[in-house]
């Protein structure tokens, strides 16, 4: 098995766990860090798959480069909201919604 | 009970989609298309000599623009939730640290223009440098040289925007050669790097900019 | 035009101008913004119909973004179903940023970055629209995700903050299924080129295709709001200002059903076709519903919220369809009706909330009274939500029920019929209150004309679209 199939495997078991993560979390910061780990996954099935033969292909590399600073805006958008929340209610879980 | 069986139904459901998937990705053959060719024959009329970065800032810079453009709407969705707060004033940290910042800063500028200088035809670039830039930013933060931020002024404002209003008005002025962001391979070496510059400077800001912004009091 | 002048391609400028005006507005700092915003909707409005006008006479477009062309380079192609989409979208914005300019009111914290996030958002949909190339496409999906949740939290309480970053990781979590998704057809093809990808994927598709198809579909469902995954929709929409809501409902949750129908048609149309009864299994589930919830709803914009997962079940229900033209055109003219209407319909409950200070359908006693031009704009948007003759709902939901029976599935006439009868309960619930006596002791506060009368245009607007329907049916005939 090559190298590049490694962490395709890998990429696959991270998405995951990542998407388990943000389905069974409620703290706001651990589920912001399991999207993260989604995204990561996806990152290096992106690369993994592609390089499964081990050469260095740049077209995956340059989609993950933008795809990090992609969740790089994301993340920092998620930990804005998150602090707003928790200066408003004290909470780092979601509050129950309510039609009133 | 029930967020237990919540807990192991999706943990299931997680463990049965790895084994789908990796059967899956074991099966396949070769790919009917390898774009390593392309990338590799095209090389010489990117204007770098970097695979990464020919794809990065030619043969895909549209998905780079865009890509700025979604920091910027992040940044502009932080700005709009945080709204305007008053910054406490920032605690000084042991001496030791300070100085230590003072002279780290000067050496991470450095590096950050030798990574932009470098992305051209290694492991490097805009986004590199921009980062370590931030860096040095959040670490003068971090021991009190450098206060949070409250709202961006004009100067900030144009700083933040001006590498993507260079990488906008070039890709609207490649128009005449044709479609948007085509280089013409003479100028695009040229080109690149005007770019790059541009966006290591606002990218360092808009970086430092998310950091710095959310850097305040809570239940201000 | 597009070989002989591209320094003038309408495609390439539907995304460089609200990229420029949007940058502009950042710059020229908080709350400004409004006219370039106005004068950039106007000339992409313009480019739109120029763009629709070619590719109606037959033709298609595109754009070879930096001349090398697919696989290497990115494509950005346009079709009649995208031609479609850039003037719903182009066409919606503008009446609901001359609307936006009004309620903004100098200082007010939530329309501090309004307009620069409006432009990258639309800037987002148009490039999504056009994009040929898988992983572009999912760039401009971040791009607008990001910008509808900045949008939806902007200077908002802690329910708005909470409803943000419930949408945020819904569409995040849309949009990681739909690159993985991506990451897999490039591992299995080695391209994310949607014209290279269309003669590879094959009836005898790798299981990895099966699995991309899958979760791509998913992630874009969520993003969708397709019932059981529409969760977020209702305290994100229902939260937000007027003006964002109308945006929201109309335009963002439509790119990603185009998305769906693109891949469907497009390079995925040999695995997806698979799952066409549980698309529309979920879109009568939908309507259910959310007709149900609306009719029980007690906020306005709530009610209105409840709707669009109703309304957005409708799309759905073409999916087993796809086999005559008609379930296209159908789909298409629901977009239009929807879009329209529900942009009117929630620009008139933003004048209902202003004037009575209070989101509530409870309070709407007295409103035709004293609200009559909003009243009757809400009234003709609840029109094309129920599909009554002339409106373009009727068009579309005609066409749906044509479709069905001509292939002989009667059970999706029955859904479509039972959904325009749920929709005239909760439409006429707000109608009557609305009709009530006001209490004595209430009193109204003035709302700019601009409001109640571009709410107006957007609601007459989706109702006469249903007398030219046609040419604008012939469109999406040119999908390629």
């Amino acid at each position: 098995m090559s190298t590049g199939f490694v962490f395709a495997l890998a990429g696959a078991v991270l998405f995951s766990l990542g998407v388990a993560g943000v389905v069974l979390i409620g703290h706001l910061l651990r589920r912001i860090l399991a999207f993260n780990l989604m995204g990561s996954g996806a990152f290096l099935v992106l690369v993994g798959l592609a390089q499964r033969q081990d050469v260095a292909d740049p077209v995956p590399q340059a989609m993950v480069l933008t795809g990090i600073v992609v969740a790089v805006a994301a993340t920092a958008l998620a930990l804005a909201l998150v602090r707003k929340l928790h200066a408003l209610t004290g909470q780092l879980g979601l509050p129950g919604d309510v039609d009133e | 009970m029930k967020r237990r069986v919540l807990v192991a139904f999706v943990l299931t459901l997680a463990l049965a989609f790895v084994f789908l998937l990796a059967g899956a990705m074991l099966d396949l053959g070769p790919t009917t298309i390898d774009l390593r060719a392309p990338v590799a024959a095209h090389l010489a009329q990117s204007g770098v000599t970097h695979p990464v970065t020919a794809v990065l800032l030619n043969y895909r810079g549209y998905d780079t623009l865009l890509e700025i453009a979604v920091l910027l709407v992040a940044l502009l969705a932080l700005l709009a939730v945080v709204g305007d707060a008053p910054v406490p004033p920032s605690r000084a940290a042991h001496p030791v640290l300070q100085t230590l910042a003072r002279l780290a800063t000067p050496l991470m500028i450095v590096v950050a223009v030798y990574l932009l200088w470098a992305g051209a035809f290694r492991p490097g670039g805009a986004f590199q440098a921009g980062a370590v830039l931030a860096a040095a930013a959040v670490l003068l933060h971090l021991v009190g040289l450098q206060p949070g931020w409250s709202r961006p002024r004009l100067g900030l404002r144009i700083g933040l925007a001006a590498g993507f209003v260079l990488f906008l008005a070039v890709a609207t002025g490649l128009l005449t050669q044709g479609s948007l962001l085509q280089y013409p391979p003479a100028a695009a070496g040229v080109l690149i790097l005007l770019i790059e510059s541009g966006l290591t400077v606002s990218l360092a800001l808009i970086l430092a900019s998310l950091f710095l912004f959310l850097s305040r009091e809570e239940g201000a | 035009m597009s070989m002989s002048e591209p320094l003038f391609d309408p495609l390439a400028w539907l995304i460089l101008l609200p990229l420029a005006w949007a940058t502009l507005a950042f710059v020229l700092g908080p709350g400004r913004g409004a006219w370039p915003a106005i004068a950039g909707l106007a000339t992409q409005c313009w480019l739109a119909l120029d763009l629709a006008q070619k590719v109606g006479a037959g033709g298609t477009a595109a754009h070879v973004v930096g001349g090398w062309g697919a696989p290497l380079g990115i494509d950005l192609a346009v079709d009649g179903l995208s031609a479609a989409m850039l003037l719903l979208t182009q066409a919606v914005a503008l009446p609901l940023a001359i609307y936006a300019r009004s309620y903004f009111k100098p200082g007010d914290p939530a329309g501090t970055w309004f307009w620069p996030l409006t432009g990258f958002l639309i800037a987002g949909l148009n490039a999504l629209f056009v994009s040929a190339d898988l992983f572009n496409l999912y760039v401009t999906l971040e791009l607008v995700g990001l910008a509808a949740v900045g949008l939806v939290a902007a200077g908002g309480g802690a329910q708005q903050v909470a409803a943000a970053l419930r949408y945020l990781f819904a569409t995040l979590v849309g949009s990681g299924a739909y690159l993985l998704g991506v990451a897999l057809i490039y591992g299995a093809y080695g391209t994310v080129s949607i014209a290279t990808l269309l003669p590879l994927v094959t009836d005898d598709a790798p299981r990895l295709a099966w699995i991309a198809g899958g979760l791509m579909v998913a992630g874009l469902m969520l993003k969708t709001a397709l019932f059981p995954f529409h969760f977020w929709l209702p305290p994100a929409h229902g939260g937000a200002p007027a003006p964002v809501s109308a945006l929201l409902s109309a335009l963002v949750v439509k790119a990603s059903f185009y998305l769906i129908l693109r891949l469907w048609l497009g390079p995925l149309q040999a695995v997806l076709p698979a799952f066409a009864w549980l698309m529309a299994l979920l879109g009568a589930a939908a309507i259910f519903w959310g007709s149900w919830q609306a009719i029980r709803a007690v906020k306005l914009k709530r009610l209105i919220a409840y709707s669009t997962v109703a309304q957005l079940g409708y799309l759905f229900l073409i999916f087993p369809l796809l086999a005559a033209p008609g379930a296209i055109h159908a789909g298409v003219m629901q977009v239009f009706a929807h879009g329209l209407a529900k942009a009117g319909m929630f620009a008139a409950a933003g004048v209902l909330i202003k004037a009575t200070g209070q989101d509530t359908v409870a309070g709407l006693a007295g409103a035709v009274e004293r609200l009559p031009v909003t009243m009757f704009a809400f009234g003709l948007a609840g029109m094309t939500l129920m599909g009554l003759p002339p409106s373009s709902g009727f068009l579309a939901k005609w066409q749906i029920i044509e479709a069905a029976l001509a292939q002989g599935h009667w059970i999706i006439a029955a859904v479509v019929l039972a959904g325009g009868l749920l929709a005239a309960v909760y439409v006429l619930r707000v109608l009557r209150q609305a009709f009530l006596m006001a209490p004595a002791s209430a009193t109204l506060a003035p709302v700019p004309r601009t409001l109640e009368w571009s709410a107006f245009a957007l609601a007459a607007a989706s109702v006469l679209l249903g007398l030219r329907g046609v040419e604008l049916m012939q469109l999406p005939g040119a999908v390629t």
